[in-house]
């Protein structure tokens, strides 16, 4: 299990339209992410990371190729399939924070557990242990509008957490908050990376905050640039062999994923 | 799942009051509307057919001419006569009791108190016909009948006004200049029959008629029938004896009318019924308006809230639970607007009731209806958005700004 890539992309193609008008985001991924470990997706508008970060959080299929997702190949998921998927293995950090209006940082917390039919006094103390985690447990009754950036977007890392998802997706999570916040979220994926062993794939435009990360991925017209493993990792964590991401490693878990 | 759904469908109305309450105002008017119509119509026609009952049952009205009116086209129809009246009376069968009646008004008058009053002549039998008590004194004699003697047996609304709650049988009182013995007095019988029945004075036939109208004409035959007898035969019976008295040919219509009160009080109660099926079909329109209100407002709700879906959608709901989530929402909403227009409705029969007269009789059954079918209306109006909700891309629907 620990030498099974959580994440398998392979020769994955993503074609928006048909016809004349048909644009190809992606033209051939392959990317293989280990468990626990903490990948920044860099590349140019239009590179295609977007595209592979919605087909990784199993918010889109690919056109051609396969995703396997724990070894499940998620394009023959239907929407419902991936939906649940979701709830039970993945967590989302967005730019702009997305929560809930009008709802305080509790029960926006709250809500992945609700999808879930927790029950009321569970739902309520592990949304407060995760807001208690990204250290808000006394804002529990804020909401968004009375909340910071930063508070917000670890209001939504609590969000994501709640649920103990195995992977968590950050798309530009520091994009619109300043440095010094940044910092602090920054620190905050680290952490979680770190202590409670989620994978972390975050796209960003700042090198700086990618420095953060042990793997780098860089996307270029469609297709993985390079993969670049990191030593830096203020977590101090393993570096990651390269041959992780060869071929050798993807087929024993192509036939785990068959049987 | 679903009574967390529900939950949250009254989370998310509590934190929009205000469009919440505008959403289902068209609801709320439709069954305040549609209940209020129906309870008044139905105390209405209640009211009606109890009027009519206190006109006495099993009682047919034969009168003149055609349609309620005397001498309804054309030629007028000649009036009846005492000779009309024995004839029915010897020859059809399930007669129970026939009063001719002549009819006069007039100003009463004793000592310093006055009263405009209906003068009533009969015969006896008018007191079998319509099963009317006195409350004191008796009623005049074959031969006081016979000889037209000016004697009178007043209703209870003349007792009050002439004497005041004195005795009054005995005395004597003056109507139209001419002087009257009050020989008894009748029980009360109140409101029906659109007047107060017992603002009259009751007098002997030959009285009225040599006294008043100057000519032997009966305007008015009222006939009581067996109860052991169809109103329908002893109605036709009458029919065809009068047709031939009053030498009605084959091809000429009737010159004259049988009213069977019963019928009389069905075709009222229909024309009620009727009455209030109408103005329930109006106010259910406004129902139905309602209900395209909500689906206005829940689609704009959907477009207004599609990051929110987004967001659902991305951590990991099914869009089934969004579709109900909206569904429940717009029943939620259908269902309060539904209770706040019965309590309107409620509220507006209490107070409307009185006014104008007709008892407040509630009716379960049409609220219930009007309940189920606001909660029905917010089913229908709500699916067309809840479906366009759950249809969403999360990737274009968390784009959406």
């Amino acid at each position: 299990m620990a030498n099974e890539p959580i994440i398998q992309l392979k020769d994955v193609t993503k074609t928006y339209g048909s016809g004349v008008t048909a644009f190809q985001a992606l033209k051939g991924v392959d990317l293989e992410v280990d468990e626990g470990d903490f990948v920044a997706v860099m590349g140019p508008s239009g590179s295609g990371k977007s595209t592979a970060m919605n087909i990784l959080g199993c918010l889109d299929v690919p056109t051609t190729g396969t995703f396997r997702f724990k070894g499940v190949p998620v394009e023959a998921l239907d929407r419902d399939q991936r939906a649940l998927l979701r709830r039970r293995y993945l967590g989302f950090v967005f730019q702009g924070f997305n929560l809930l209006a009008r709802t305080d940082a509790l029960e926006n917390v709250e809500l992945p557990l609700l999808y879930r039919g927790e029950p009321k006094a569970q739902r309520r103390e592990s949304a407060m242990a995760a807001l208690d985690k990204v250290g808000l447990k006394d804002w529990w009754d804020h909401t968004p509008a009375e909340l910071s950036g930063g508070q917000q977007q670890r209001v939504a890392i609590a969000r994501a957490i709640v649920t103990n998802p195995d992977v968590l997706l950050a798309d530009e999570p520091t994009g619109n908050l300043d440095s010094k916040t940044s910092l602090e979220i920054m620190d905050l994926l680290t952490g979680l990376n770190r202590d409670l062993g989620i994978t972390v794939l975050m796209v960003t435009h700042e090198p700086d905050m990618a420095e953060y990360a042990r793997t780098i991925v860089h996307f270029r017209d469609g297709l993985v640039e390079t993969v670049e493993a990191h030593s830096r990792h203020p977590g101090g964590g393993r570096d990651l062999e390269p041959e992780s991401h060869g071929p050798s490693h993807r087929d024993p878990g192509l036939r785990r994923g068959d049987g | 799942m679903f009574f967390t759904t529900v939950i949250l469908a009254i989370r998310e109305i509590r934190r929009h009051l205000l469009r919440s309450f505008l959403t289902v105002l068209g609801i709320v008017i439709g069954v305040a509307a549609v209940v209020t119509m129906v309870t008044l119509g139905k105390g209405a026609t209640a009211a009606v057919a109890e009027q009519i009952s206190s006109l006495g049952a099993n009682i047919l009205q034969i009168r003149p001419g055609q349609g309620f009116g005397r001498g309804g086209g054309g030629q007028q129809a000649p009036d009846f006569d005492m000779a009309d009246v024995e004839a029915i009376q010897e020859q059809v069968a399930g007669v129970r009791a026939v009063a001719p009646q002549a009819q006069a008004s007039g100003l009463a008058v004793r000592n310093a108190a006055n009263w405009q009053t209906q003068v009533n002549g009969t015969t006896s039998q008018f007191f079998t016909a319509q099963q009317w008590r006195l409350t004191d004194g008796r009623i005049w004699t074959d031969a006081e009948e016979q000889a037209g003697k000016a004697v009178c047996i007043i209703g209870s609304t003349v007792q009050q006004n002439l004497f005041r709650g004195e005795q009054a049988v005995g005395e004597r009182f003056r109507i139209r200049d001419i002087s009257c013995e009050v020989i008894g007095t009748l029980a009360s019988r109140g409101q029906g029959g659109f007047q107060d029945q017992d603002d009259v004075v009751i007098m002997p036939i030959k009285a009225v008629q040599r006294r008043f109208s100057g000519n032997r004409d009966i305007r008015f035959i009222m006939v009581a029938v067996d109860d052991a007898f169809q109103t329908s035969s002893v109605q036709s019976s009458i029919e065809s004896l009068l047709r031939e008295r009053r030498h009605v040919g084959r091809s000429e219509q009737d010159n004259f009318n049988i009213f069977d009160t019963r019928q009389i009080s069905e075709t009222l109660q229909g024309t009620t019924r009727i009455l209030t099926a109408v103005m329930g079909a109006v106010a259910a329109v406004s129902l139905i308006v309602g209900g395209i209100g909500i689906m206005n407002i829940m689609l704009v709700s959907v477009t207004e809230r599609t990051r929110e879906i987004g967001i659902r959608l991305a951590i990991g709901a099914v869009g089934r639970e969004v579709l109900l989530q909206f569904l429940v929402e717009a029943v939620v909403l259908a269902c309060l607007g539904g209770l706040i227009g019965l309590i309107l409705a409620f509220v507006a029969v209490l107070v409307v009731a009185p006014l104008i007269q007709v008892p407040f009789l509630f009716d379960p059954q049409i609220n219930l209806v009007a309940f189920s079918v606001s909660a029905l209306i917010g089913v229908v109006f709500g699916y067309f958005p809840a479906r366009r909700a759950a249809a969403l891309n999360p990737i274009d629907a968390l784009r959406h700004e």
